[in-house]
């Protein structure tokens, strides 16, 4: 506070040059910001809607073609993509909100809820490549598993779960207690309370944190990377060995010549999961959004 | 505090018992599951570092190919380090200048326009910042490069290193780009919470906009920010695929201190040979230069959330 | 144009296989439909099955199983993960993947190993697909280049490290070479490529290229990328480089390709001057494992030296019943005619006759 006195005359010269050279490398700051994301969306959506506007690229797998042949689509990838983020939110968001009840509802303010709160941070900031490494320990060198398509998914339960048990936490913590000893009150179990009437309130920011999960993991690629190989096929089921996604197609095919056809795929392949994920990202927001309304 | 008082009554209830029991579960699943990364990787990897015939902290040699290991972690954690520490000196300033204009100088609804906007940056995935730096921001940053190396290639950061785009310096700035969201988003939430009566008495003894924010802003959310370049820092020593997709690698014996040197990181290192992993001896030598990583971003973290705690209390 | 000439020709495949099998319906799962002696001998079995390696066939294997899957309208899915014949070799006997690429045939240890995975059955390595290395370089104002074996050494040794070094301008009287610095760029993963580019140069220029043939690159300096389309584009956006990579990925690019000085000046780049080289090389391995061995140190008036052959290694048995007749079957198709001859639009030659006649008798014996 000492810096600020004397200063009740109007800023000189000085100060007032100052202020606006702050002003200015803020408003620079904002701009440099943003635009990596105006070129990145703009060179996507350039290089990509030509592929993606054709009705194979929804129809079909990359089967029948080559990267020196038109045609084709990327199917097998979307629903690998999709496939592969479904089996993971099936097993992480089960523990991710059995695990936030337990931080919220059984132990909070206790030393476990405090380990466990750590324990979350902690498995937020693992890498990646680091979980799908401790998968590939896991599943292949220790069980002998192949590489499988469930095995990509159990590295990305470890980067979904913090994600979802972090944004559950804290919507739980926003329904009142009053709601709850009222339940109490009308002799409703405690896990009947829980279920029945915490969750509820707390639905749509609990689904909001499941979507804003699900568009991660939709969006990595070192875990495919190590524990399932690319497909240009489509495959259905999760255990098989290879599957395609968006990521690894596009991985798969980011030398490929600008001469062929090929090349189109890739930013077509871009384009698709660009707008998968800011998909689901706006969804989320409109969700979040939704539940505020509804609350007033 | 008076729902756990509550929760010892109801237990009695077969349904609250098992309920209790699977939250429970499933908070013993999240910590071992971080227990057991830790114990896993260390497991696999010591065999390997016990035949590891050269110095695994200091040697940059990386051969596990045939007959004797030899491999040392000293390039790609020069690597690892220096991509992941430049791109936290771009970041962070920019990050603290678009929280401040978002939270000090524009109407709350033009600040929660920018802020969703740089929010969307965060949700481009990794492979997609690694295609763009690859054949777009590469090239055209290419005579810039070139620029910088004629003008200041006596210094040895800016010396002689690869000959394309794909070098640290095109790494940093991806990598700054994308932990940037992160760090914005959580400088703009403590800027956001500055009190309301430190910033009107600052204004109200004449300080111009910046000295309020220099004396009621900063202040308050310095160590918030701290944090949140450590979360950032700790996102950028772990990031994978952008980097692997974009640095070039290199045959050069040691460490080449320049800016424009190839290299590789730790991750990007494990994820280019992921497809080599075929004796468990080698697979220990990545599987060790994870848990490396894996004990770097650990530190960083809970560095990052004892600042955080610190804060609050 | 081609690709409709293509369709045509496997749509005739398939129509002889349906006039083939309709009479022996049931010999399509034993396989026994397959004489061996024609094309278009198909079964089309479904199933899938999944191979793994070499990048340098990867645009001749994505063309095959393209035009098999036409001519069997899609009946089999067939996967192929272009990862470095490094990664096939060592997936394939880890049993990860059913049929490993590998621009080497396996080594001795390898081949144990092999045996291990096939239930006890050898693992065989087959010749499919002939491609020659091309060394491209980008060089503003240089159309034409010459090169030979020793001058390619010492630039990969990093003893030339100008492109207006004496030791090219000799191979280059009439061209104006600019003191550009030569940029090396090579492949940073395992590599079949890398290993007979290593064993042309060790084969060639002995006292300048000293490291011993190798997967991993052993030269000096230089600059690594992933795969043969990673350095094709390094090579594309780099003025004053040069790599080494198959000569499909250098023509997709357009890329200058560099010819090769054998003695009788420069020999250009073609199907022809392949041809001239293969005519050298000989057939080795025992029983149906056919080895390819190289004469890269031919003098041949007209033959390029630099070629590389890819093999498909496979269980002689002991694999699947339902995997083994996918594999069969396509690989069948690999061998033939229409196949070997679809390749071209892709960079490859041919594989000659007499060694096309072997390997098909060898797909057809296995087990």
């Amino acid at each position: 506070m000492s810096t600020t006195t004397g200063t009740l005359t109007s800023p000189r010269g000085g100060r007032r040059a100052v202020d606006l050279v702050v002003r200015v490398l803020v408003y620079v700051s904002a701009l440099i910001a943003i635009a990596p994301l105006v070129w990145i969306l703009v060179s996507i959506v350039a290089e990509g809607l030509p592929a993606i506007l054709s009705a194979s690229w929804w129809t079909q797998d990359l089967a029948g073609t080559t990267d020196r042949r038109a045609g084709g689509g990327a199917l097998h990838a979307i629903i690998g993509t999709l496939e592969i983020g479904l089996v993971t939110a099936v097993v992480a968001v089960p523990v991710a909100v059995m695990g936030a009840i337990f931080l919220i509802e059984y132990a909070r303010g206790t030393r476990w809820a405090r380990l466990v709160s750590f324990t979350v941070d902690i498995l937020s900031g693992i890498p990646s490549i680091v979980a799908a490494l401790f998968v590939y320990t896991l599943l292949i060198t220790l069980l002998g598993l192949g590489r499988s398509a469930v095995a990509a998914s159990l590295a990305l339960v470890l980067l979904m779960l913090p994600t979802v048990l972090r944004s559950t936490e804290e919507m739980l913590k926003l329904v009142p207690d009053s709601l709850r000893e009222a339940a109490y009150a009308l002799g409703l179990p405690k896990w009947k309370t829980v279920v029945q009437v915490v969750i509820p309130t707390a639905f749509s920011g609990i689904a909001t944190g499941v979507i804003l999960g699900l568009a991660r993991v939709m969006g990595e690629t070192a875990p495919l990377l190590i524990l399932v190989a690319y497909a240009r096929n489509l495959y259905l089921s999760p255990t098989t060995s290879n599957m395609g996604t968006l990521p690894t197609m596009i991985n798969s095919g980011r030398n490929v010549a600008e001469t062929l056809p090929g090349y189109s795929r890739v930013w077509g392949a871009a384009l698709t999961l660009i707008l998968l994920v800011m998909g689901l990202n706006l969804l989320a927001r409109g969700v979040a959004r939704a539940g505020r309304l509804k609350d007033r | 505090m008076s729902t756990s008082n509550l929760h010892f009554a109801t237990i009695k209830h077969g349904g609250d018992r098992s309920f209790r029991a699977g939250a429970i579960a499933a908070a013993v699943v999240v910590v071992l599951l971080v227990l057991f990364v830790g114990v896993f990787l260390a497991v696999l990897a010591i065999p390997s570092l016990r035949r590891d015939t050269v110095s695994f902290l200091t040697s940059t040699q990386w051969n596990v190919g045939t007959g004797t290991l030899q491999f040392g972690i000293a390039g790609l954690l020069w690597t690892t380090a220096i991509t992941s520490v430049v791109a936290m000196i771009l970041a962070v300033p920019v990050a603290v200048g678009t929280a401040l204009l978002v939270t000090q100088y524009v109407p709350p609804r033009v600040g929660s326009t920018i802020g969703f906007l740089i929010d969307l940056l965060a949700a481009v995935p990794s492979i997609i910042f690694g295609l763009w730096g690859l054949k777009l921001l590469g090239p055209f940053l290419g005579p810039f490069y070139d620029w910088l190396q004629r003008v200041l290639g006596w210094i040895p950061l800016f010396g002689k290193g690869v000959e394309s785009t794909g070098n640290v310096l095109t790494a940093s700035i991806v990598l700054a780009i994308m932990v940037l969201p992160i760090v914005s988003a959580m400088s703009r939430n403590v800027f956001a919470h500055t009190p309301r009566d430190h910033i009107e008495a600052a204004l109200a003894l004449g300080a111009t906009r910046w000295e309020m924010i220099r004396t009621a802003v900063i202040p308050y959310g310095r160590s918030g920010v701290i944090a949140a370049s450590m979360l950032g820092l700790g996102r950028a020593l772990g990031e994978t695929i952008a980097v692997m997709i974009i640095l070039s690698q290199t045959t050069t014996e040691g460490i080449n201190v320049s800016l424009f040197a190839g290299g590789e990181t730790f991750a990007s290192k494990i994820a280019n040979n992921a497809q080599e992993f075929d004796s468990p001896a080698k697979t220990g030598a990545y599987i060790a230069a994870g848990l490396v990583l894996f004990v770097v971003t650990f530190a960083v973290n809970a560095v990052a959330r004892v600042v955080a705690e610190r804060r609050v209390s | 144009m081609r690709v409709t000439r293509m369709t045509k020709l496997a749509a005739l495949a398939a129509l002889s296989t349906i006039a083939l099998t309709a009479c022996t319906n049931s010999a399509a799962s034993t396989g026994g439909s397959s004489t061996g002696t024609s094309a278009g001998s198909l079964a089309c079995p479904s199933g899938s099955i999944t191979g793994e390696g070499s990048t340098a066939q990867t645009n001749a294997i994505q063309q095959i199983i393209a035009a098999y899957n036409d001519a069997c309208k899609n009946a089999a899915k067939i996967e192929y993960n272009p990862t470095g014949s490094g990664a096939g070799v060592k997936n394939f006997n880890a049993g990860l993947v059913d049929f490993g690429g590998s621009d080497s045939a396996l080594s001795a240890d390898e081949h144990t190993a092999a045996a291990a995975r096939c239930k006890n059955s050898e693992a065989w390595d087959l010749p499919l697909v002939v491609g020659p290395v091309a060394f491209s370089y980008n060089l503003k104002g240089v159309s034409k280049l010459v090169l030979n074996a020793d001058v390619l050494a010492k630039i990969f040794m990093g003893q030339i490290t100008s492109w207006n070094d004496p030791a090219i301008a000799a191979l280059n009287s009439g061209v104006t070479l600019p003191n550009t610095p030569v940029k090396v760029f090579y492949r940073s993963d395992d590599s079949g490529t890398t290993d007979n580019v290593s064993k042309y140069l060790k084969a060639t220029a002995p006292s300048v290229w000293t490291p011993e043939h190798s997967k991993t690159w052993k030269g000096k300096g230089g600059e690594g990328k992933n795969g043969s389309s990673g350095v094709a584009q390094a090579v594309k956006a780099t003025d004053g480089a040069i790599g080494y990579l198959e000569w499909s990925f250098a023509t997709d690019n357009k890329l200058g390709i560099a010819q090769l000085n054998t003695g009788n000046g420069g020999v250009e780049l073609n199907a022809d001057s392949v041809g001239k080289a293969l005519e050298a090389a000989k057939i080795t391995g025992t029983g149906n494992d056919l080895t390819l061995q190289l004469d890269y140190a031919t003098k041949a008036a007209g033959a390029y030296p630099a070629v590389l052959v890819t093999y498909e290694i496979v269980c002689s048995g002991g694999l699947d019943s339902a995997k083994t007749a996918v594999v069969k079957d396509f690989l069948t198709y690999f061998a033939s005619d229409a196949g070997q001859k679809s390749l071209s639009d892709v960079g490859s030659a041919p594989l000659p006759a007499s060694l096309r006649a072997k390997v098909n008798t060898a797909i057809q014996a296995i087990k």
